[in-house]
């Protein structure tokens, strides 16, 4: 099923992509602890509003729901590129990489279009320890997403570049991990932050 | 060897079927609690609840579908590291939590 074309025995290729998988979830837990320290900061902060806005009044579900959508639709269509470049269909890859790149776009299109108008009305991350945890919490989340997407135009210059190479498909194995974790993440997001928020 | 070739440590190979399983939980798993919060028809408590729940089984789901995680030798390592950083993610919430609760009904 492989294809490839490096000098070193195919076991020992596989052995390095499977270490370095294993690397990778590594620093993908480490994240998760810095996360849940961004957690507890929020859930400590949610109810110290300063006489400012609360989640209630600047929260819009409606929203909240079409971002949760966006990344789960990201993710998916990034597992589908997977399973094309495993069959070694470089074009059911592309197009799974450029959709979920597209998504992913939407996601962070929303949320800086969120925290802007939050901003402008005076909800600002300095307005109250609420909004400073929120701000920190979201924005680290969307940061991650960001990067994501770099790394996503980086491969797609690597396939047009060099091919389906063995480095190459192991990095997109380890995008997909960082993509699908991103997403894992945003399931705490929405459930803690927004509708804990407007509960 | 080509069928013992996908464990690759993290992410391994899905099918179209475990992803489309896993899409479809997720939907799902998320219309439920936002369906409950907007309309208000359950009590505060039991939606506190749902949320919850639906948001563990979810994380679940995606872990399952999306990461492949299972208890297959191949994800042993990634599975131990997970539940390792589970419990410090319990220490670290938990205990902001329950320190910050205390101190809120002493003052």
């Amino acid at each position: 099923m492989q294809t490839q074309s490096s000098a070193m025995p195919e076991h020992e290729v596989h052995d390095t992509a499977q270490t370095q998988a294993l690397g990778f979830w590594l620093y993908l837990m480490s994240d998760l602890v810095m996360f849940s320290g961004l957690f507890a900061t929020y859930v400590v902060m949610a109810h110290n509003y300063a006489g400012g806005p609360t989640g209630k009044e600047l929260f819009n579900l409606t929203d909240a729901l079409l971002e949760t959508m966006l990344l789960l639709f990201s993710s998916v269509a990034f597992g589908l590129g997977m399973v094309g470049m495993h069959k070694g269909d470089k074009r059911m890859l592309l197009a799974g990489l450029a959709a979920a790149l597209l998504l992913g776009l939407g996601f962070v299109g929303m949320e800086a279009a969120e925290f802007s108008h939050m901003i402008s009305q005076g909800a600002g991350p300095q307005r109250s320890g609420f909004l400073s945890a929120f701000f920190t919490l979201v924005g680290t989340h969307g940061l991650h997403v960001s990067f994501g997407i770099l790394w996503m135009v980086v491969m797609m210059a690597q396939i047009a570049t060099k091919g389906l190479t063995a480095p190459v498909q192991a990095r997109l194995v380890r995008l997909g991990m960082f993509w699908h974790f991103l997403d894992i993440v945003w399931i705490c997001l929405f459930s803690i932050v927004y509708l804990m928020g407007v509960l | 060897m080509s069928q013992t070739h996908q464990n690759n440590a993290g992410a391994g190979s899905g099918s179209i079927k475990s992803y489309a399983t896993g899409f479809i939980l997720s939907l799902v798993l998320t219309a439920i609690p936002f369906f409950l919060v907007m309309n208000g028809t359950l009590s505060h408590s039991g939606t506190v609840f749902c949320i919850f729940a639906t948001a563990v089984l979810q994380i679940f789901v995606q872990l399952h579908y999306f990461l492949h995680l299972d208890t297959s030798s191949a994800m042993y390592w990634n599975l131990m590291s997970l539940l390792f950083t589970f419990f410090i993610i319990f220490l670290f919430v938990g205990g902001s939590i329950w320190i910050m609760h205390s101190m809120h009904y002493r003052m």
